[in-house]
């Protein structure tokens, strides 16, 4: 899929979690809603895309995106 | 008249607790206070004679046949309008009172003729009844040709004649329209013998402000107004008792049949949702189920741009599970999925994901929901714990202060904004929050306490600015939320609403509310009694859409507006199954009840049953699906009853994303849009052709019943088994009642649930199961569903669409009363009489500036494309906003809605798009085009030997 698509939906997610003062917190959140709710496909296409950069990634997006790289290694796409 | 297996108690039902004691006819019987005699009668079996009375309608007391004597009083009082009272005895026969009530049956008869037999309602009237009865043939009186003979019939509507002949002044009609409809349409114009009904100012019922609901014509005892299709058709011969197919509301409706043709659908009297009332489409609009452009045939074809083969249920089917084994075998598993629909049952819906999880292998399945509400769904579950309605919608009846928030309910659900408009008669309270004037806000002898007419999109900032007021004016009911809710959530949510920059005085330059109106409101919600809040898809369709309905849930809260009748947080659900669909497991992410997929003791419950291992990891949402299809990685799609390429946004991407499968599929009862991207086509069935349950917005369960064979030859769900037995994968049901008995054995919200019960107690709202053998009606009553309640953090976010320059002007989109969803229905109905395109409603200040004027044709453009329709030139939209329906494809209005979409659900924000409109004479790029694919459809067909085949009674032939 498209990155740009794929990061404009992560920083959407990320903005309604970003009101947890503790962005750390939110930062799990976030990884939470991609975990529960994006097909493994998408997930596997971010973290590719963080690896390459991430470009466009929000701030906790971003630390999203890296604790989901760390768990997972891309597998399918 | 009412349907013609019900016998009419003659007054409405007391609702009393205290009980009372009478004797009639010798005869004791108890009843409660309030209850009239007329009824205390009819519970024993004895029906008074009456004709101004009629159970769904408040006691007149006008045509005084129902008298009666009672010991110890004077004179004859009339027993509708007369309540029992502790010991009174009554006689309802008597040679005097016979002798009065032939008086006054010869005295109407004098002025109706008495040509039954050829009267279309021969049979079921109330006036031949009660003259038969009484043996009343002639009149003594000479009413000296003052009768209405011969004056002219009023064929105006499409679906009803009105034939003042036949006409007894009852005012049954007239008091329907006020009570039970609210519209005010109706008048008894003149006086004694002269004296008629007129539709609003003497003016045909189709040029009037009739709605076209029917209850005049079901309230109607003689055949003065009648169904056009009775007429056409002579008396049905059997009663079927349905569901309606349309909109969420879920009326009982009863299908009057002659064979398998539907002569006429009345509402159920005894419907629990509906309680004898319906809307045009509903009570009229059936006659698409059998029109020349229905396909009841397979077609399949290699690619989109060949001609359409008519072929067998083998081949096509065949076809189908070949294509998808292909596509799974060179592009993997996970590059097909598949679609089900809020318009097909619960059971085909749980059998499309079924098919989608156990015999695909993956989960890729979602529902139309998604492009309305998911994020309910989402925002419910996780506030409350139930993605459902907390009402039932008599709890409305009980609410003193009522919000509607984003929803049209007088056009979308007009048989809950019926109710809704009785309940603010009474004297709710009600506050408006929509960007325009909504039928709610002014209405005859309804006017809104306030409308917040807020900017589009800013939905967020004017729940946190209403709970800001509620928070630092100490209205929150602080014992409430320290018993039920998370105080933690709690703390943590209050102390962000009550900050400044939440303040109704903050945002108002943002929602263009002044601060005074918002402040006025949140008093009022917070402090006037039982605050009911009744929301749609003004609320969901947003990019914060589930952002707002957590606000909605915690403004619940904080008020203690949760957990009993009159209260509560309420979605009105658009499509007739949408509640259903979702709970069926439609969601990529979880099964059945909202358990997610991950969760290895329910995935193991399915394993086990459906004898297969299942996926733990969600699957594609539909825009999901569509990106992947344009990354080449999603190659079918299954599509049953939707039409993705006209209700979803951004038309031009979908269409991109459709054309680059290799294997659509699409089942539906007509060529859709979206099927002119498909390579097979499957003939769905309509809801007059099945058996099944439909689940409506208050989670009421309630059962459609086959009343004509499925035209294609099979119902939905039998179809679906078909394609799951030739992929391999077995499906063996007999009947529809055999799936839910799998859903009951894996839901635990449904487990209490079975076709039995159903036809036992006519419907069940879920949770259905041991605590609650009969159903829930009011939920989170003691705790939450989640236990306690979750307060979220609601930060406002603008709309990434914002108006600029080029795009000065926000555009929203909504519904109208005629027509449904993307009206490949309605729009084969007459309703098209009252609504034949879509309109751009501009305010006329914009209007001016542009040199638009009413009924031109606009160009409206957006960043994702452009359209034209023609204007209308109105102050119910405000400055800055123009709006529009999207129910005629040539139309296009969602080529200019946008892919923007909820955070949590990707729901598309079909409410703000930034557009400039322009005065056009020329159709736009997108009219010519739909033309000419929609001339290539029918060429394709054609050439394929398709045929149009004609089917009886279709009504817009
Ligand atoms: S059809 Fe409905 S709106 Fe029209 S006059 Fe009759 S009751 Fe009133
Ligand atoms: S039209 Fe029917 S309901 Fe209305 S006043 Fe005449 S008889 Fe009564
Ligand atoms: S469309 Fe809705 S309100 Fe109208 S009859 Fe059907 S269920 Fe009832
Ligand atoms: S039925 Fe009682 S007065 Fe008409």
């Amino acid at each position: 899929m498209h990155s740009d698509y794929l990061v404009r939906m992560a920083n959407d997610i990320s903005r309604f979690f970003a009101s947890d003062p503790d962005q750390e917190q939110a930062a799990r959140n976030v990884l939470g809603h991609l975990k529960r709710f994006w097909d493994p496909r998408m997930r596997a296409q971010i973290v590719e895309h963080y690896r390459a950069g991430g470009t466009g990634l929000s701030d906790i997006a971003a630390k999203a995106v890296a604790q989901l790289a760390e768990e997972e290694p891309a597998k399918q796409t | 008249m009412y349907a013609q297996d019900y016998i009419d108690p003659g007054t409405p039902e007391s609702t009393a607790d205290e009980l009372v004691t009478v004797e009639i006819d010798g005869v004791s019987v108890t009843v409660p206070e309030g209850t009239s005699i007329m009824r205390a009668a009819a519970d024993l079996g004895i029906m008074v004679p009456k004709l101004c009375a009629t159970d769904s309608l408040d006691p007149f007391g006008s045509c005084r046949l129902c008298l009666v004597e009672i010991e110890g009083r004077k004179g004859y009082p009339a027993s509708c309008t007369t309540t029992v009272a502790p010991g009174m005895k009554v006689r309802t026969q008597s040679e005097k009172l016979t002798q009065l009530r032939e008086n006054v049956l010869e005295l109407y008869v004098s002025d109706h003729p008495l040509d039954c037999d050829t009267c279309p309602g021969n049979g079921h009237c109330e006036l031949q009844d009660m003259a038969d009865a009484h043996g009343i043939t002639t009149s003594r009186y000479d009413v000296g040709g003052r009768v209405h003979r011969d004056t002219p019939k009023d064929i105006s509507n499409p679906y009803f004649a009105f034939d003042p002949d036949l006409c007894i002044v009852c005012s049954r009609c007239v008091r329907a329209c006020d009570e039970v409809q609210g519209t005010f349409a109706l008048t008894i114009d003149g006086r004694g013998f002269d004296s008629k009904v007129s539709a609003s100012q003497n003016e045909p019922f189709l040029e009037s402000e009739c709605v076209s609901c029917g209850a005049c014509v079901e309230a109607c005892p003689t055949a003065a107004l009648t169904e056009k299709s009775i007429i056409a058709l002579g008396r049905p011969e059997s009663t079927v008792t349905t569901t309606c197919g349309y909109c969420g509301v879920g009326c009982s409706l009863k299908a009057e049949i002659k064979g398998e043709t539907v002569v006429r659908m009345v509402p159920n009297r005894e419907g629990h949702a509906n309680k004898g009332h319906a809307c045009v489409k509903g009570r009229f609009a059936f006659g698409y189920a059998t029109h020349a452009d229905r396909i009841v045939k397979p077609m399949v074809r290699k690619k989109i741009t060949d001609p359409w083969r008519e072929v067998t249920w083998e081949e096509a089917i065949g076809y189908a599970a070949s294509e998808i084994k292909r596509i799974q075998a060179k592009y993997g598993k996970y590059a097909v999925g598949g679609i089900t629909s809020s318009r097909c049952t619960n059971e085909e819906t749980f059998l499309v994901q079924k098919l989608v999880r156990a015999a695909f292998g993956n989960n890729n399945v979602d529902t139309c929901a998604r492009v309305c509400h998911s994020p309910t769904g989402y925002g419910l579950k996780h506030t409350l714990g139930e993605s459902a309605g907390t009402q039932e919608f008599s709890s409305v009846m009980k609410s003193d202060v009522i919000v509607v928030i984003g929803a049209n309910p007088t056009e979308a659900h007009p048989v809950f904004g019926s109710q809704l408009k009785r309940r603010l008669r009474q004297g709710a309270k009600l506050i408006v929050i929509d960007p325009r004037e909504i039928e709610l806000v002014r209405a005859p002898h309804i006017a809104a306490d306030y409308h917040l007419q807020l900017r589009p999109g800013t939905n967020v900032a004017i729940i946190n600015a209403l709970a800001h007021v509620i928070v630092t004016e100490g209205l929150t009911k602080d014992d409430y939320i320290e018993s039920r809710c998370e105080v933690d959530s709690y703390r943590r949510w209050k102390e962000f609403v009550a900050d400044p920059k939440n303040s109704p005085e903050a945002v108002a330059d943002i929602t263009g509310v002044p601060a005074s109106l918002v402040r006025g409101a949140a008093r009022l919600y917070a402090t006037g009694g039982n605050g009911a809040i009744y929301y749609g898809l003004g609320v969901t369709e947003h990019s914060q859409g589930t952002t707002m309905v957590m606000g909605i849930a915690n403004l619940a809260m904080a008020t203690g507006n949760l957990g009993r009748e009159g209260v509560g947080v309420n979605p009105l659900r658009g499509q007739n199954n949408v509640q259903g669909s979702c709970d069926m497991g439609s969601f990529p992410h979880e099964y059945s009840g909202y358990r997610h997929v991950s969760d290895e003791a329910v995935r193991a419950q399915f394993e086990s049953s459906w004898g297969v291992t299942l996926e733990p990891e969600p699957g594609l949402r539909i825009p999901n699906m569509f990106e992947a299809a344009l990354d080449g990685s999603f190659k079918a799609l299954y599509i049953q009853g939707e039409d993705m390429a006209q209700s979803d946004p951004n038309t031009q991407h979908v269409i991109s994303a459709l054309s680059a499968m290799e294997c659509v599929i699409v089942q539906d009862l007509f060529l859709n849009e979206t099927a002119k991207y498909a390579h097979i086509f499957l003939p769905g069935s309509s809801f007059l052709e099945k058996d099944g349950t439909f689940t409506n917005a208050e989670r009421r369960i309630s059962r459609t019943r086959k009343i004509m064979e499925p035209l294609g030859g099979y119902q939905d769900w039998e179809v679906t088994m078909m394609l799951s037995n030739a992929l391999g994968y077995p499906m063996n049901y007999t009947h529809p009642s055999e799936i839910m008995d799998e859903i009951a054995r894996l839901t635990p919200t449904f487990a209490g649930v079975s076709y039995e019960k159903l036809d036992r107690l006519g419907s069940i709202q879920w949770p259905c199961n041991e605590d609650a053998p009969a159903g829930t009606p009011t939920m989170h009553v003691d705790e939450f569903v989640r236990g306690k309640g979750k307060f979220y953090v609601t930060e406002y976010v603008p709309t990434e669409e914002r108006t600029s320059s080029r795009f000065p002007l926000l555009l929203t989109t909504g519904r109208i009363l005629s027509q449904y969803n993307v009206g490949a229905q309605t729009r084969r109905t007459h309703n098209v009489v009252w609504h034949s395109e879509d309109r751009l409603e501009i305010h006329p200040h914009d209007a001016n500036v542009r040199g638009i004027r009413d009924g031109d044709w606009v160009g409206i453009a957006s960043r994702a494309g452009d359209t034209v329709m023609r204007a209308e030139v109105t102050e119910r939209v405000q400055p800055g906003v123009v709006y529009t329906t999207f129910h005629f494809p040539e139309s296009g209005a969602n080529l200019v809605t946008t892919d923007n979409s909820d955070w949590a659900t990707n729901c598309p924000e079909y409410k703000v798009t930034a557009v400039q409109v322009v005065k056009v004479s020329q159709p736009s790029e997108w009219r010519k085009r739909h033309r000419e694919l929609t001339k290539r459809q029918r060429i394709q067909r054609r050439a394929g030997g398709g045929r149009v085949s004609a089917q009886p009674h279709s009504p817009s032939e």
